[in-house]
C-alpha cells in the first residue's frame, strides 16, 4: 500500500542565546547548544513520549570537532533522547537548519515520520567558515566560479554593483532599523520565549548562564555605521554593521504530522505550504532568495502579493534589499522581519533557519489577518531558499 | 526540618575571624589555590539577580579542587564581598568541570606540626563554611560532581543544594584517613537526613572500603533538594534556584526523627560497625560517633565547636598520619610499581593459557576474559577436571548476568572466550600461559618443561606459586627468561594485589609483559625478589608462627588470638589459619621452614594435628555465628604450661614481624618499607591507621627494640618530631 500524504506542522522553535564568535561560548560546545534546544521542547511538551519521536535532523556547516561525529546522532544521544531515536547530520551552509526542516517535513509529508526535531548549530568561534574545507583547484582554474564567489563579504560587495540603486547609505539604513526593531522586540519580550537559558564557562569568569542574544547594538546610529570600515573592499559597501556577525548559537524546532499534533494535543504555530531551493550563480550568491521565492511560489500556486509576513534571513543588508527590490517592497516594510533580524542577532550559519521560523511564528500569532508567509534566506555557494507557511491563527479561516 | 531556621542574621562563629584568616595564610605555602571567582548571573523567571561562584583551582578533574588555608581566606573574603551587596537576591556556588571539591588538602594537613595549626585549620573551613550557613542571602549549591569530606561540608553548609544525576564520587572518607568530618558534617547531616544515614555515610562507607555514593543516591538520601540531569545541569540548576527565589517552589524536608532512642540506636550500630573494623585500635570512628550522638541536641555552632576539638585532636594522631602515608602508596606508588622496567618493552598479550583446571584455575580464567577480552583456555589431565573448571566459570558468568553487572551480550561473549582442552598443543598460539596446578615443584618443573614442546619461545610462561622458587622452575628450560612469578591472592576477584616474581634467569621483556598484564588485570603489582613466600605469606606466616609458639608453650590459645587486637587487623591470626586453610598455611610454613630454618619458622606441630584431623581450623560456629574452640580441637593442641599475658604475646609478635621485615628489606626482596606496607595493604588488607606495618611497629618502637633504628623517618607516616 503507497502512503498517503499528511500535512505538516510546525509545532515550536527554541534557540540559544547568540553568541559573538569566540566571547559567550569560546568554552562551550556545539553539540551541548545542541542539547540544551532538544531539551527545552521536550520539556515544553512533556506530554509528548520522547521514543515517538522519529527523527532528529540536526545541521552544521563544519562538521568536524564538536559538530562533528553526525552531530543529529550523537545530540540526540546526548540530550537523553530513547537510543532508539534515530538522528543524522545535514548540511547545507546557511540554510541547513532550513533544509533539515524542509526535509523532515518532506519524510512527515510522505507519511515516514510522526514527529521529527530540526535544528542546527554553528559554533563559528569553534569553526570558522570553510575550516578544513579543500576547494577543489578546478573552480578557479576552469573558472567554474570567480574568485570572488568563497568569500561572502565579496559576494555582497558584487551585489551592490550588480544592483546599484541599493546605496551603502541604504544598507546602513536598514542595517540600523534592524538593531532598533530588535531592541523594540526584546523591550515586548518578543524574542525571550524562544531563548533556552544556557550554562557558560570561562576559566577566567567561572560559570554564568547565557540568557540573552549577545551580538545586539541598540544604541548603534547611522553615523556610527557609516563610519565603519569595509574590510571586502576598499571604499566599498559591506561593513560589519550592516551584515551579521561571526556568531555562535544553535536552534531546534518540533515538527509533526497534523494528525500526530492531535494525536499528543501539540500547538501548532505553523502550517507548511510549500518550499523551493534554487540555484544562482556563486559571484552573486545574495540574490538566492529571489528565484527560490518564486519557484516556492509558483509550485503552491501563490504570488508574492499572497505572502503578508516575511522573515528573511540578513546576512548582508544589500541581500535583503535585493530581494525586496525585486518583489516591489518598500525596505521599511513592516510586514518584513518586524522583530529585526541577524543583522542584530547574529547569524551562527547552519543555525539561521529554525529562527527566522521562529520569528515568522509569532508573526503569524500576533497578526491574524496574515494568512501566507515566508521564510527564505540566501545560500553560500550561490543558492536560496523559501519556505511558504501559512498561519493557523488566521482570521479569514471561518468566513 | 523546614528551612527557614537557616536564615537568620549571619553572626561569626569566632570573634576574631579575619585575624585567623589572616594566621592561616602562613601556613599556606605551596598550596594549590581554588579560586572562589564570583560571577553575576541574570535569573529567570524576573527572579532578580544572583551571584554564582566558581571553585576553579585551574587544573583538569584529575586535580580536583581542594581547600587549604589560602583556598579558604579566599573563598572567606569573596564570600564577604558578596554578602554586603543589597542588590542580590541568591549565592550559589558550585565546581570545575565533573568536580565540586575533593575536600580538605591532604598535602597542606600532612605538614601541621601542632594542635594548634590543626585547630586553625577546623576553624578556618567552620568559620568559612558558616558564613553559608547562616547568610542573609539565601545560599545554594549546585553539587556537579566529586564532593568529598569538605568538598561536601561546604555544600552542605549552604541552605538548598540541587545535584547531577551522574555526578560520581559523593562522601565522607574522613574516617578512613583517620580523621572525621570536621567542616560541619557531623552536625549537618544528621539534622538533615537523619541520624541513620549520617552514620551510614560517616561511619559505615568510608569503612566499607570507602564507599561513596552517585548523585542519584546522594539525592535519594535527602542530601539535596533537587536533582538534574549532566546534559544542562547548570542551566536547570539556575532555574530551580530561580524559582525557589521567585516563590514558585517551596522546599519542604522531611522531618527527621529525633527521638533519642533511634539516635542513640544509630549510635550503638555505628560503633559495632568501628569495632568489627578497627576494634577500637583507631580513633577516629569513635570521635566521629560522639560528634554525631551529640548533635541531637546541639547548636549548629555548639556541634562546630566540637568538631573543632574532634579534628585537631586527630589531625595530632600517628593513626592519622600513618593514614595518609597508606592513601598515597594506595594512590601513587601502587600505580607506578618500583623496579618494573620500561613498559614498551612488554609483548601484546592476544590469548592466554591456563594449566590446571582447579578452583584457583577457574577464577583466574574468568579474570583473564573479562579483563584482557581475549581467549582464554584451560587444561587439565582429563575430560571430567576440564569440564568441571569451564562449568565452573560458565556459573560465575551466570551469576554476573543474574546480578545484571553483565549484558546478555557480554555474558555470551566471556563463554565465548574460555575453553578446556586436555590437549597442551591448543596452546600453541598463546602469549601468555600461566600455571595454577599443584604447590609442588617437581610437578610444575614438569609442566614448564611439557609446555615448552608446544608454545613459541616467546611466550610468557607465568606461575601462581605461593611459596616455591621461580628460579628453580625456571631452571632447566630452553627459555628460561620467560619464566615469571605471577602470585595472586585469594579471593581473586577481590583482593588487588599481584606479586610479580623475578626470577634469576628473568628477562626485562618478560617481566614488562607480566606487569603490562596486571595493570590490565587491573591489579596492583608489586616486583618482588626470588624468594621463599614473597612477602605477603613470608610476613603473615612469621606472624602466625609466633602467635602459635605462644600458644604451644602454654598460652590459652583465646588469650593468643585476641592478643594482637590492640593493632587492629582485619581478621585474627587463627580466622586467618582458617581462612587460607590449614593446610595451605601447613604447607607454606614447611616451606619458610626447609628455607630459614625452625627459630623464625618453628613448624607448629598442633597445625600438623589440626591438618592430619582434616579439620578446617581451631574454631567452630555457635548458633549465633560466634566463634568457639570445640573440645575435639582442643584435644589437638601440643602445649607446655608457660603461659604468657595477651601483652606479652602482642610484644613478640611485633617483635617478631619487625625481625623478619628488616631481614626482607637487607634481603631485598623488595625495594623499600613502602612496598611492604602496600603488599600489606593490598594483599592482606591490612588497615590504613597502621598504614600497612612498618609505621605501626615504628610508633610502637618495635623496629627500635629489634633492629636499631626505624623502618621509616619520623614524620613520614607518623607525626613529626
Amino acid at each position: 500500500m503507497r502512503p498517503t500524504s499528511h500535512d505538516v506542522v510546525f509545532v515550536d522553535g527554541v534557540r540559544t542565546p547568540f553568541g559573538k564568535a569566540g566571547s559567550l561560548y569560546a568554552e562551550t560546545r556545539a553539540d551541548d547548544l545542541v542539547v540544551h534546544c532538544i531539551r527545552e521542547l521536550l520539556r515544553r511538551h512533556d506530554q509528548l513520549p520522547p521514543e515517538r519521536i522519529d527523527e532528529v535532523a540536526i545541521a552544521a556547516t563544519t562538521q568536524i570537532g564538536d559538530q562533528g561525529l553526525t552531530i543529529g546522532r550523537s545530540a540526540a544521544l546526548l540530550s537523553g533522547l530513547p537510543k532508539s531515536v534515530p538522528g543524522y547530520a545535514i548540511d547545507r551552509m546557511c540554510a541547513g537548519a532550513m533544509t533539515a526542516v524542509t526535509t523532515t517535513a518532506s519524510g512527515i509529508g510522505f507519511g515516514a515520520y510522526d514527529i521529527a526535531i530540526a535544528g542546527g548549530v554553528e559554533h563559528m568561534g569553534h569553526h570558522p567558515m570553510g575550516e578544513g574545507a579543500d576547494p577543489n583547484p578546478r573552480f578557479l582554474a576552469e573558472r567554474i566560479v570567480d574568485d570572488s564567489a568563497l568569500v561572502m563579504g565579496k559576494t555582497a560587495e558584487n551585489l551592490h554593483d550588480r544592483f546599484p540603486a541599493i546605496t551603502k547609505q541604504r544598507a546602513d539604513e536598514y542595517a540600523l532599523l534592524s538593531q532598533q526593531r530588535a531592541a523594540q522586540a526584546y523591550a515586548n519580550g518578543v524574542i525571550q520565549e524562544a531563548l533556552v537559558p544556557v550554562g557558560v564557562r570561562s576559566t577566567e569568569l567561572g560559570w554564568g548562564l547565557a540568557t540573552v542574544d549577545e551580538p545586539p547594538r541598540p544604541d548603534t546610529t547611522l553615523e556610527a555605521l557609516a563610519g565603519l570600515k569595509t574590510p571586502f573592499r576598499p571604499h566599498g559597501h559591506v561593513t560589519p554593521g550592516n551584515a551579521a556577525g561571526l556568531n555562535d548559537g544553535a536552534t531546534a524546532c518540533l515538527l509533526a504530522s497534523a494528525e500526530a499534533a492531535a494525536e499528543f494535543d501539540l500547538p501548532v504555530a505553523m502550517t507548511l505550504v510549500g518550499f523551493a531551493f534554487a540555484g544562482v550563480d556563486p559571484a552573486v550568491m545574495g540574490v538566492g532568495p529571489v528565484p527560490a521565492t518564486e519557484k516556492a511560489l509558483q509550485r503552491a500556486g501563490l504570488t508574492i502579493d499572497d505572502i503578508q509576513a516575511f522573515e528573511i534571513n540578513e546576512a548582508f543588508a544589500v541581500q535583503v534589499l535585493a530581494f525586496l527590490d525585486h518583489f516591489g517592497i518598500a525596505q521599511d516594510d513592516p510586514r518584513v522581519n518586524p522583530y529585526g533580524g541577524a543583522i542584530a542577532y547574529g547569524h551562527p550559519l547552519a543555525s539561521s533557519g529554525v529562527r527566522l521560523m521562529i520569528q515568522l511564528a509569532r508573526q503569524f500569532r500576533d497578526r491574524p489577518e496574515v494568512r501566507y508567509g515566508i521564510t527564505t534566506m540566501c545560500i553560500g555557494l550561490g543558492m536560496g531558499g523559501t519556505v511558504i507557511w501559512e498561519n493557523p491563527h488566521w482570521s479569514g479561516k471561518d468566513n | 526540618m523546614s528551612t527557614s531556621e537557616n536564615t537568620v542574621a549571619a553572626t561569626p562563629l569566632y570573634d576574631d575571624f579575619d585575624a585567623r584568616l589572616e594566621q592561616g595564610l602562613a601556613m599556606a605555602e605551596g598550596e594549590v589555590i581554588t579560586r572562589a571567582i564570583a560571577r553575576d548571573i541574570h535569573l529567570p523567571h524576573g527572579a532578580g539577580t544572583a551571584v554564582l561562584i566558581s571553585l576553579d583551582n585551574g587544573l583538569d578533574h584529575r586535580r580536583p579542587n581542594t581547600f587549604g588555608p589560602g583556598t579558604l581566606h579566599a573563598l572567606s573574603r569573596t564570600l564577604d564581598q558578596v554578602q554586603a551587596r543589597e542588590d542580590i537576591v541568591a549565592i550559589a556556588i558550585t565546581g570545575k568541570p565533573f568536580i565540586t571539591a575533593a575536600g580538605a588538602d591532604l598535602g597542606q594537613i600532612a605538614k601541621i606540626t601542632t594542635h594548634e595549626q590543626a585547630r586553625l585549620v577546623a576553624q578556618l573551613g567552620h568559620g568559612t563554611f558558616h558564613k553559608l550557613a547562616t547568610s542573609r542571602i539565601p545560599t545554594f549549591a549546585f553539587i556537579n560532581g566529586l564532593a568529598l569530606g569538605g568538598g561536601l561540608e561546604v555544600v552542605l553548609n549552604c541552605q538548598y543544594r540541587t545535584v547531577c544525576t551522574t555526578a560520581a564520587g559523593l562522601g565522607f572518607p574522613e574516617v578512613f584517613l583517620g580523621i572525621l568530618p570536621g567542616w560541619g558534617g557531623t552536625w549537618i547531616t544528621p539534622n538533615l537526613v537523619g541520624i541513620q544515614n549520617a552514620v551510614k555515610l560517616i561511619i559505615e562507607n568510608p569503612m566499607n572500603q570507602n564507599k561513596v555514593l552517585s548523585g542519584a543516591e546522594a539525592y535519594q538520601l535527602g542530601l539535596a533538594d533537587a536533582m538534574f540531569d549532566g546534559a544542562d545541569y547548570l542551566a536547570r540548576s539556575i532555574d530551580w534556584m530561580a524559582r525557589v527565589i521567585a516563590g514558585q517552589i517551596t522546599v519542604e524536608r522531611p522531618e527527621i526523627d529525633r527521638s533519642e532512642e533511634t539516635w542513640s540506636a544509630a549510635i550503638k550500630a555505628g560503633r559495632r560497625v568501628a569495632d568489627s573494623k578497627v576494634a577500637g585500635a583507631a580513633p577516629a570512628p569513635y570521635r566521629a560517633l560522639d560528634c554525631l550522638a551529640a548533635a541531637r541536641t546541639a547548636t549548629r555552632e555548639e556541634g562546630y565547636l566540637r568538631e573543632d576539638q574532634g579534628l585537631a585532636d586527630l589531625v595530632m594522631t600517628d593513626e592519622h598520619r600513618a593514614s595518609l602515608y597508606a592513601f598515597d602508596l594506595v594512590n601513587k606508588r601502587a600505580k607506578k610499581p618500583a623496579g618494573a622496567p620500561d613498559p614498551a618493552l612488554a609483548g601484546k598479550v592476544t590469548k592466554v593459557g591456563i594449566v590446571g583446571a582447579g578452583l584457583m584455575a577457574s577464577q583466574l580464567a574468568l579474570l583473564f576474559a573479562r579483563r584482557l577480552g581475549c581467549p582464554v583456555v584451560m587444561s587439565d589431565l582429563d575430560q571430567a577436571r576440564v569440564e568441571r573448571g569451564v562449568g565452573y566459570v560458565t556459573s560465575e558468568i551466570e551469576k554476573l548476568l543474574a546480578k545484571q553487572r553483565i549484558s546478555p551480550d557480554k555474558a555470551n561473549g566471556l563463554r565465548a572466550l574460555v575453553s578446556g582442552t586436555t590437549d597442551q598443543a591448543d596452546f600453541a598460539d598463546c602469549d601468555f600461559v600461566i600455571e595454577a596446578v599443584f604447590e609442588e615443584l617437581g610437578v610444575k618443573q614438569q609442566v614448564f618443561a611439557g609446555l615448552e614442546q608446544h608454545v613459541r619461545p616467546d611466550c610468557i610462561l607465568a606461575t601462581n606459586t605461593s611459596s616455591l622458587s621461580v628460579s628453580a622452575m625456571a631452571a632447566g628450560l630452553q627459555h628460561p627468561e620467560r619464566v615469571v612469578g605471577f602470585h595472586f591472592f585469594n579471593p581473586v576477584a577481590v583482593l588487588p594485589l599481584l606479586e610479580i616474581v623475578r626470577g634469576a634467569a628473568t628477562g626485562d621483556a618478560a617481566l614488562a609483559t607480566a606487569f603490562g598484564v596486571a595493570k590490565q588485570l587491573k591489579k596492583n603489582a608489586v616486583l618482588v625478589l626470588d624468594s621463599p613466600a614473597f612477602v605477603v605469606n613470608r610476613i603473615l606466616t612469621r606472624l602466625m608462627g609466633s602467635v602459635l609458639a605462644c600458644v604451644e608453650e602454654g598460652t590459652p590459645l583465646e588469650v593468643a588470638d585476641t592478643a594482637l587486637r590492640p593493632i587492629g587487623l582485619p581478621m585474627t591470626p587463627m580466622a586467618l589459619l582458617q581462612l587460607v586453610g590449614p593446610g595451605v598455611a601447613l604447607h607454606v610454613a614447611e616451606t619458610l621452614n626447609e628455607a630459614f630454618g625452625a627459630d623464625r619458622f618453628p613448624v607448629s606441630k598442633s597445625l600438623q594435628a589440626l591438618v592430619a584431623a582434616k579439620r578446617p581450623g581451631f574454631y567452630e560456629l555457635d548458633e549465633k555465628g560466634r566463634p568457639f574452640v570445640p573440645d575435639e580441637a582442643r584435644a589437638l593442641l601440643v602445649q607446655g604450661d608457660v603461659a604468657s599475658t595477651p601483652e606479652q604475646v602482642l610484644t613478640r609478635a611485633e617483635d617478631a614481624l619487625a625481625d623478619e621485615i628488616g631481614r626482607m628489606l637487607a634481603e631485598g626482596v623488595v625495594r623499600a618499607p613502602m612496598d611492604i606496607d602496600l603488599c600489606l595493604i593490598l594483599g592482606a588488607g591490612w588497615p590504613f591507621h597502621t598504614g600497612g606495618i612498618t609505621p605501626y611497629l615504628d610508633r610502637r618502637g618495635a623496629s627500635e627494640r629489634v633492629l636499631g633504628r626505624r623502618f621509616l623517618p619520623q614524620g613520614v607516616a607518623s607525626l613529626p618530631a
